[in-house]
């Protein structure tokens, strides 16, 4: 037993022994073959010279040197082998069976495996040792299946290509043969050195005394073989890695068969080697365990003797008993290591979490499938495996067992079971194999793109782009783009520094010959040596004619370089500018000039020597060919003569034989021609080559004692400044930085992006940097960039750079960007500097030296896959990647396949289709598939008929007009079309018997009256149209608002509190320190409801009655006519009439002291009726609060809805008189039997939804009061005449101090108007102009928003018209003109009153607060309604005609709401007129209802107010001052010069007075009736005197244009009828439609007389006006007779 | 009372308002409304009704129960409208104040029997950060301006929720006449087949 560093130390020296040993052993292998070594030498030793002199660490040179020495050899060998082949292939051996080769042929491995080491220990082996490889047959054997296979397939590729090879004559000695070839397969399989010295060094002794063994044994044996010594240390060579006794055995006995063996080896087949390598095998097994004992003794005999190996393998083998550990003790150890799950079942506790019980699926009802049957012990395992394992309890379901699926397997077989097995299956369901086919279109699409994980990603990176020529480059930048073009060249020929390389080559060729030559020194110059010797040369005058290149190239680049850079200077000078940054620095390296000199002669010199040698060999060359084709000749000449003589001969012999002849002749032939006779070589001229080398350095090489130049280049000349430039330069620049770049990227010749658009820089460097990211789906075929150049805002492409499709492996992140050059041919020239493209440019002042340059550059990009967010590249597998894709793609567009025309010709299309496999099934495919099958089927059968819904006759449960019919079904469709009289309709009943056709009247009737006019309804033919038409264009909003309706916003739905901005917050803030209870509290806003989720009885309406004025005083009925001046009224006329005191003097008058009037107000609303208490006085004081119930209509309190409410609120104020009815005077003193009557005195009406729209009102209202009241005075009647003074008391009619409001307070909804700009209208107007208005709007509403500022208003027709267009001149009929002919303002008033006739229709309540539509005055005149707008917009155009100054105010109004006046300016005085009511005010008139100023409008302008106050009081109406008036046209938005929209003229036409007779007899017929149906309890009376009285009085109430004239006519009447008490009032209204009279008539309450002696008169009159345009009077009275 | 042909079926809805759950709030009530369909008119019974407060219990179920009775009977000749309940629930915010917190609605059950139903609640979303902030801060909160809106279809796309909490609610239905005018609610197996041969069908004429 030794220690293992013994071993160590012992194998150490054994192995220095061993390579002691091999360095003989090396000789002997040389002498063994001489020739062959002695090439091998030499080489060996020119490479191992080469190789250190590289200074190279020793190992390693060794290495690379035994490395070069066996490629050599192996070249060597080759040519060999060739030669070797025939004379084997002679002694093959018929004995030699198969296996033997096989023997053979492993043994040879062995043997070469032993040569090699042998040469060299230190080369390990590509098997690895195996020392103790006998004890390990298996192992070995399968290692020896792995080289026998190996070398099989060696042997036969040489064998195969050697049998190619020819035989060359020459044959070396077998013996050498097999090593050597075994050496080259060797060569092939060398792996790299991995030094594991004492192993192999071990192996190797082994082997040297197996080796021993045998040779010594072999010497005996055999005869006829090399010299023992010779073989025995060729065997010596060998070292089998592996125990191959047998197979030594029978190599020695075969030796003399064994080269030839790798030829037959060869030529086996495939089969019978695979064959014989299994026997082989068997039998190898058997021979290495008998040999093993054979051997055994010998190895120990000799082994001492023949090496210094001191000890044998026993020495280092240790012999130890197998380890056996006990069971007990095994099953104790595996315990601690392994796991074994017990087979006991587990409880269910341990299977759940704590505290849980088990639940039974099952038992609560649900399914559960059957389990798979398991074993329960092996059940056991798993779940005791199972628990140990972590969180291994998610395995167990809720009852405790593991989860599992459902049995999977069914109990019976689910397929049919066939019958009829035999002959009768039926032959269509008889299975028929079907090769698979591979689509071919799978490869379209990249797989699996739609799944998540297979998405992928190209990233293009655009990084950016460099121009080498650019139209726009200047001469200068040319020769720069040039001159760094050379230098990048000469920096990388620095880099690569090819001509030092050369020069160094060459000076080692050089050594390498001299060493050659020297090491032989002439005498034994071998053949191989020469040969090599000559290969050298030759390599040597390759490489030198390759350095002159190079560094002529040197030198020309250099050359050119400072010549460019010249250039570049003198064209800067020039110009006197710079454009470049360039500047060329040339550094110069002074060189020891001796030094230089003598290296430069040495080489020439040597170059010289050089040439010299070749020289004279190519004349020794040419010599000896001169020689051989000297004796050629001379041989020929020879020939020539023996012919002559022979002819001369033949001659002489007389021509016999035609054959003969014709010989000679041929032979003849063959001679030919004379050859030429050679010239004798020249010598070669010595003296000239040296002349020549010596023109060719200085030509290419720097002159001796030249110093080195080194330019260098840098970008560190300033650029002459912009300013500094010459003209043409600067625009130049110009367009330079005018240019932009930016670059498409196109993926499959699809724009997928572009980058950003650059612009061009002075350097014609482009930055991008832009990467973009290509989700693709389709598999990328081509990637383009295109460059684009733009100037402003076209652009133009200049380049398409291809930029090819990365491998699936370049990814982003690691590649580096590439840069790919373009260039285009576009033709570009320049009037300024730059030099253009495809333009020939010069470049001298001359002229000469043209160049045509074209735009060219580098784009820098880099393509690439993208990787993923956990780095998996997002790439197509490289698989799918293939031609098979393209082929794919061309069948499947058919128009690619087979073109467009092919498409119509239905055959082609057919082949096609059938060729391409089209996948009938595949949807893209459908549409051919459906034109092929119709093709080849023939005819089509086409239905007459097309259908959208074929099935749909299958659903329908009844007939269309069995559906029709249904009364039921048609109310529920009517009510969902929600048709007004449907809308809300409840309760639709539920059978259909239960309906009656009676719901259906009123609407089929609306639906008849749209096509007939009911005239007995209107009265009015003309009037029933118009009606109509309204109708039709309220029907067509409604209908767009129901659009809108159900569109909702958010604060439809949802209420939010609003965001206090910072102005609330300081208010709430300055608030704070407000006193709590201020002196003048202010009304404070309530909080605001919602309307929507109220209910009847929840709102009210809160009206206040405050105050009341001027209401006219009882008079006595005996009064005397009351002295007052009735003349003329003019303008001028001041009112300084004072009134007459008559007060005192009718309340003396008055029986039983009875006040002069007794003054109560009267709210109805929505059918309730409240009244205040009864006040005294004509100027009373209520101050009441009266409460009225609202509900909405169908209880909807929707905005919407509750915008719709048409409801007025009426308060009219009456008088309570007191009539004492007591007949009896006796009585008097004990009972008060009063009669109180009501007298009306005057009424306001005030929409619902003026109050819902502003939520409150406030102020004094004017009452509308009758022009006469018979009976009643006014207290101070004279002062209601008054001109346009602008200090006017309180006169001019009744007022009423009210304040109305809702409680609580409702949202006014705004929302449906905003929701209506949403919805836009048509327009004609310029999109500039609906921008500006907008705009102006927008800042309007801004800045005062409760200002109203209108700037574009919706015609009639639905369109947008801006507001200007509809202030146009008209005149006004002319025969009001004529009426008052020399006083224009009779004919003002007239006018006003005209207009104020036309019947006021509100169009915010028809249209639900939707919109106002505005229309045009003939429009106006022919509807003959309208609202404030049209009334407004008509007074302003007449006044405009008739020279006034005239606007149109958009403002807001009292009760009105948002209203137009018209503004007239009459003698420095603004005049505000009331266009509805032809009331007019003066500006500081403070009962004038117009409260809020917004805009003023004309015909050629919109102001809006911009003043501090909205109040007409305290504003100025002077539109010229911008401080107060904004402008919308001003000078930098000016007017565009609308045209009107009004018509030119106004037609009126005049209106038949027999059909005002006529209307106004029907009038008055129909309300006689009213008030005898309105008193059904009483007689009603009527007094013809008094009514013909009346009638007679109404046409000069007309006349005087309804002011109080008739004063005398009253006394005339009280006169007439004497004994009646009287009280009436003639009523005035527009003529529209007869209900409104007849509500006017009964909202005065006459007909409530109750006196039983009570008549009543009644008179109608109709005056016409033109166009249709009717003023009604109605006359009513009641009449008491007193006695 | 019973025709042979009626022209009305009535649908007679008993229940509860179980509880709720609102894992974050306490001290909630909550308001019920039916919507209905044209066709239909409450005969008998509140429409609207308003719970009490009520805590969540101290013990392990943090369910608030309120037990609010929910009793009507509708009589309608049109299926088409069907009675939704709706039910809003509200609380104290952290200042006190009352706020909403949930609505939800849900169709009454059309088969006669006893149904429990469970409304998942939703409360609109403020519009903004800002808004909703100043909403927190000011406690008023986004509300519906109508809590009928949650039983309708139209004009939800403006709006934005966010669900917290459920309601639990308890019907017990009874229809008359229902079959006898056509419609047949329940399950096919007990849909008897003794029609009467004078019956009439709907829209026959």
């Amino acid at each position: 037993m030794s220690t293992p560093s013994d071993l160590r130390d012992k194998l150490r020296k054994k192995r220095r022994a061993l390579q002691e040993s091999l360095g003989k052993v090396k000789d002997d292998t040389q002498a063994l073959v001489p020739s062959d070594s002695d090439v091998t030498k030499e080489n060996e030793r020119t490479a191992v010279e080469k190789l250190t002199g590289r200074g190279d660490d020793p190992g390693e040179t060794l290495r690379r040197s035994l490395k070069a020495q066996r490629m050599k050899k192996k070249k060597k060998l080759l040519e060999e082998m060739s030669m070797e082949g025939p004379p084997e292939e002679e002694m093959v051996n018929e004995e030699i069976t198969a296996v033997q080769e096989l023997q053979h042929d492993q043994e040879e491995h062995s043997v070469e495996t032993l040569a090699e080491e042998g040469r060299s220990v230190r080369l390990q082996r590509d098997l690895p040792p195996l020392p103790v490889a006998r004890a390990d047959s298996s192992l070995s054997e399968s290692s020896m299946r792995q080289r026998m296979r190996e070398k099989l397939r060696v042997a036969r590729s040489k064998a195969a290509s050697l049998l190619q090879q020819e035989a060359s004559l020459e044959q070396p000695s077998h013996l050498r043969g097999p090593r050597d070839r075994e050496t080259l397969t060797r060569f092939d399989r060398e792996t790299d050195l991995d030094v594991h010295e004492e192993e192999s060094s071990f192996a190797a002794r082994v082997k040297f005394r197996d080796a021993a063994r045998k040779a010594t044994r072999d010497k005996r044996t055999e005869t006829g073989l090399p010299t023992e010594e010779e073989a025995y240390k060729f065997f010596t060579f060998n070292f089998d890695p592996e125990p191959q006794e047998s197979r030594r055995k029978d190599r020695a006995k075969k030796k003399t068969r064994s080269t030839d063996d790798e030829e037959n080896e060869g030529e086996e087949d495939e089969e019978e080697e695979e064959e014989e390598t299994g026997r082989a095998r068997a039998r190898e097994g058997e021979d290495e365990s008998r040999e093993r004992d054979e051997d055994a003794p010998l190895v120990r005999d000799e082994e001492e003797d023949l090496f210094i190996i001191d000890q044998s393998a026993k020495d280092f083998l240790e012999l130890k008993k197998a380890d056996y550990i006990g069971y007990n003790r095994r099953v104790l150890r595996e315990r601690e290591i392994f796991f074994t799950p017990s087979t006991r079942p587990v409880p269910a506790s341990c299977k759940l979490p704590e505290n849980v019980q088990p639940r039974y699926l099952e038992d609560e009802g649900l399914y559960v499938g059957e389990r798979p049957p398991v074993a329960l012990s092996n059940q056991n395992i798993l779940e005791n495996r199972i628990l140990k394992e972590d969180g291994g309890k998610k395995w167990f379901g809720d009852d405790g067992r593991i989860l599992a699926l459902p049995d999977p397997i069914k109990e019976s077989s689910s397929r049919p079971p066939l019958y009829h097995l035999e002959e009768e299956l039926d032959p269509a369901l008889q299975t028929v194999y079907r090769k698979p086919l591979k689509s071919k279109y799978v490869n379209r699409y990249i797989a699996g793109v739609g799944d998540t994980q297979g998405d992928y990603q190209l990233d293009v990176d655009v990084s950016g782009l460099i121009f080498s020529h650019h139209p726009l480059f200047s001469k200068e930048h040319v020769l720069g783009a040039r001159l760094a073009q050379l230098y990048d060249q000469y920096l990388s020929r620095q880099h690569k520094n090819l001509t030092c390389l050369l020069t160094d080559k060459l000076n080692g060729l050089r050594n390498t010959i001299r060493n050659m030559l020297e090491l032989h020194s002439g005498e034994g110059i071998s053949h191989v040596t020469q040969q090599r010797i000559a290969e050298y040369k030759q390599e040597v005058r390759h490489t030198r004619q390759l350095r002159d290149t190079e560094q002529e190239k040197d030198r020309t680049l250099l050359k050119s370089i400072i010549k460019v850079w010249k250039e570049l200077k003198s064209l800067r000078e020039d110009k006197g500018c710079t454009n470049t940054p360039y500047k060329l620095y040339i550094r110069r390296e002074e060189i020891q000039r001796a030094l230089d000199e003598q290296e430069q002669e040495a080489e020439i010199l040597a170059e010289v020597a050089e040439l010299q040698a070749e020289s004279e060999e190519d004349y020794e060359r040419k010599l000896n060919e001169y020689k051989r084709k000297h004796e050629e000749w001379k041989s020929w000449k020879k020939k020539q003569k023996t012919l002559k003589k022979k002819q001369k001969q033949r001659r002489q012999q007389s021509q016999d034989v035609d054959e003969e002849e014709e010989e000679d002749e041929h032979s003849e032939e063959e001679l030919g021609e004379e050859p030429v006779k050679p010239e004798a070589p020249e010598k070669p001229d010595i003296a000239g080559l040296e002349q020549q080398v010596r023109e060719k350095a200085a030509k290419i090489r720097r002159k001796p004692g030249e110093p080195v130049l080194v330019p260098e280049l840098t970008a560190s000349n300033p650029i002459t400044p912009n300013e500094a430039c010459p003209r043409g330069e600067i625009s130049r620049r110009e367009d330079v930085s005018k240019r932009s770049l930016f670059v498409k990227v196109l993926y499959n010749d699809k724009e997928v992006s572009r980058t950003d658009s650059r612009s061009l820089n002075m350097d014609f460097r482009v930055h991008f940097g832009q990467i973009f990211n290509l989700k693709i789906v389709n598999w990328p075929e081509s990637i383009k960039l295109q460059i684009y150049e733009g100037v402003s805002s076209s652009s133009s492409l200049i380049a398409e750079v291809c930029v090819p499709v990365p491998e699936s492996s370049v990814l982003t992140g690691s590649t580096p960007s590439e840069e790919l050059e373009f260039s285009s041919n576009q033709r570009v020239t320049f009037n300024h500097e730059g030099v253009g493209s495809d333009v020939p440019v010069s470049f001298t002042n001359d002229g000469s030296n043209i160049q045509t340059l074209l735009t060219s550059g580098k784009l820098s990009c880099c393509v690439s896959w993208a990787v993923g967010e956990d780095d998996i590249p997002l790439a197509p597998p490289s698989t799918q990647h293939g031609a098979g894709m393209h082929s794919g793609l061309r069948q499947m567009d058919a128009i690619a396949c087979i073109g467009a025309s092919g498409l119509n010709d239905m055959k082609r299309l057919g082949k096609w289709a059938a060729e391409s496999r089209l996948d009938p099934n595949d949807p893209n495919n459908a549409s051919i598939m459906q034109l092929l099958s119709v093709a080849s089927g023939g005819e089509v059968v086409a239905p007459d008929y097309f259908r959208l819904e074929q099935l749909q006759e299958e659903f329908n449960f009844l007939s269309d007009e069995e559906l029709e019919r249904s009364r039921r079904f048609r109310l529920i469709r009517l009510r969902s079309q929600e048709e007004p009289e449907f809308r809300n309709f409840k309760t639709i009943p539920a059978t259909e018997r239960e309906i009656s056709e009676k719901v259906f009247e009123e609407y089929d009737r609306r639906l008849k009256e749209g096509e007939v006019i009911d005239t007995k309804e209107h009265i009015d033919a003309h009037r029933a149209l118009v009606a109509k038409y309204l109708q039709k264009v309220r029907e067509s909003v409604i209908n767009r608002f129901l659009i809108s309706k159900h569109h909702y916003i958010l604060s439809d739905l949802v209420v939010e509190e609003e965001v206090p901005s910072i102005g609330v917050l300081g208010l709430n803030l300055f608030k704070l320190a407000e006193p709590k209870r201020p002196l003048k509290p202010r009304r404070k806003e309530r909080k605001k409801v919602t309307a929507q989720n109220l209910s009847d009885g929840d709102i009210k309406l809160l009206v206040n009655i405050i105050r009341g004025y001027d209401i006219p005083i009882r008079k006595p009925h005996t009064s005397k006519p009351a002295a007052g001046s009735k003349g003329a009224r003019s303008y001028t006329e001041t009112f300084t009439a004072a009134s007459t005191s008559q007060t005192a003097l009718q309340a003396s008058e008055w029986p039983l002291g009875q006040p002069v009037i007794r003054p109560f107000v009267e709210v109805s609303f929505q059918r309730t009726l409240l009244q205040t208490s009864t006040a005294e006085g004509p100027n009373p004081c209520w101050n009441e609060e009266l409460v009225l119930p609202f509900s909405a209509p169908n209880g909807d309190y929707s905005t919407s809805s509750l915008q719709a409410v048409r409801d007025e609120v009426f308060i009219s104020i009456f008088d309570e008189v007191l009539h004492d009815v007591v007949e009896d005077e006796r009585e008097r003193g004990s009972s008060v039997h009063t009669r109180i009557e009501r007298h009306w005195l005057g009424s306001i009406k005030i929409p619902f939804s003026t109050i819902y729209m502003q939520s409150r009102i406030d102020g004094t209202f004017k009452l509308g009061t009758p022009s006469v009241l018979l009976g009643y005075s006014k207290e101070r009647s004279l002062g209601s005449e008054g001109g346009y003074d602008a200090i006017r008391s309180l006169s001019e009619g009744t007022f009423l101090t009210l304040f109305i409001t809702i409680e609580p307070q409702l949202v006014p909804g705004d929302s449906i108007r905003e929701k209506m700009k949403d919805v836009k209208f048509d327009t004609q107007e310029v999109e500039r102009l609906l921008l500006a208005c907008e705009i102006f709007e927008k800042d309007a509403g801004q800045r005062y928003p409760d200002r109203p500022c209108v700037t574009t208003v919706v015609d009639i027709n639905g369109k947008t018209v801006f507001i200007t267009r509809f202030i146009r001149p008209l005149p006004p009929p002319q025969e009001l003109l004529d009426a008052f002919p020399n006083n224009s303002q009779e004919a003002t008033e007239l006018v006003v009153r005209y207009v104020s006739l036309i019947p006021f229709l509100p169009d915010s309540v028809s249209f639900a607060g939707i919109c106002d539509l505005w229309s045009t005055c003939d429009q106006f005149l022919t509807l003959l309604a309208g609202d404030e707008e049209e009334h407004a917009v008509l007074l302003c155009n007449y006044f405009l005609s008739m020279g006034k100054k005239a606007w149109l105010i958009i403002g807001t109004a009292i009760p009105e709401g948002p209203t137009a006046y018209v503004l007239t300016q009459e003698q420095n005085r603004y005049l505000i007129w009331n266009p509805s009511t032809g009331q007019y005010y003066g500006q500081h008139d403070t009962f004038c209802p117009l409260q809020t100023v917004g805009c003023l409008v004309n015909a050629d302008n919109v102001w809006f107010n911009i003043q501090l106050y909205a109040t007409p009081i305290r504003m100025s109406f002077d539109v010229t001052k911008p401080k107060f008036w904004k402008p919308f046209f001003s000078r930098s938005f000016p007017d565009p010069g609308l045209s009107s929209v009004q018509p030119e003229d106004l037609v009126y036409r005049r209106t038949d007075k027999a059909y005002a007779a006529e209307l106004q007899d029907r009038i008055e017929k129909i309300l006689r009736e009213k008030i005898m149906e309105w008193r059904p309890r009483h007689p009603t009376r009527w007094n013809r005197y008094c009514t013909s009285t009346l009638r007679q009085f109404l046409p000069k109430l007309e006349m005087s244009g309804g002011r109080e004239v008739a004063e005398e006519h009253r006394l005339e009447l009280q006169s007439l009828l004497g004994d009646y008490r009287i009280s009436g009032f003639p009523l005035h209204l527009p003529f529209s439609e007869i209900r409104p009279i007849i509500e006017a008539v009964y909202s005065t309450g006459v007909h409530n007389v109750e006196a039983p002696n009570v008549e009543f008169a009644l008179a109608v009159y109709v005056h016409p006006y033109p166009s249709n345009v009717l003023s009604v009077w109605v006359y009513i009275a009641s009449l008491v007779r007193t006695r | 009372m019973t025709s042979p042909n009626p022209s009305v079926f009535l649908l007679m809805i008993s229940g509860q308002i179980e509880g709720a759950q609102f894992p974050e709030y306490d001290d909630l009530y909550c308001k019920y409304c039916f919507v209905y369909g044209h066709d239909w008119a409450p005969t008998s019974g509140l429409e609207e009704g308003i719970s009490q407060i009520t805590s969540k219990g101290r013990g392990s179920t943090q369910s608030l129960v309120w037990n609010f009775p929910l009793d009507i009977t509708f009589k309608s000749t049109n299926p088409f409208g069907w009675p939704q309940i709706v039910v809003s629930v509200y609380g104290p915010d952290t200042f006190g104040n009352d706020v909403v917190r949930g609505y939800g609605a849900v169709h009454i059950p059309f088969t006669p029997g006893k149904h429990t139903r469970t409304i998942p609640m939703f409360v609109p979303e403020s519009t903004s950060r800002l808004q909703k902030f100043t909403s927190w801060l000011m406690g008023r909160r986004p509300e519906y301006t109508d809590p009928k809106v949650v039983a309708q279809g139209e004009g939800r796309e403006v709006t934005r929720v966010r669900s917290q909490g459920f309601v639990t609610l308890q019907f017990s239905i009874i229809t008359k006449d229902m079959k006898k005018l056509g419609y047949d609610t329940t399950s096919g197996e007990q849909a008897p087949a003794t029609r009467l041969a004078g019956t009439e069908q709907p829209y026959r004429s």
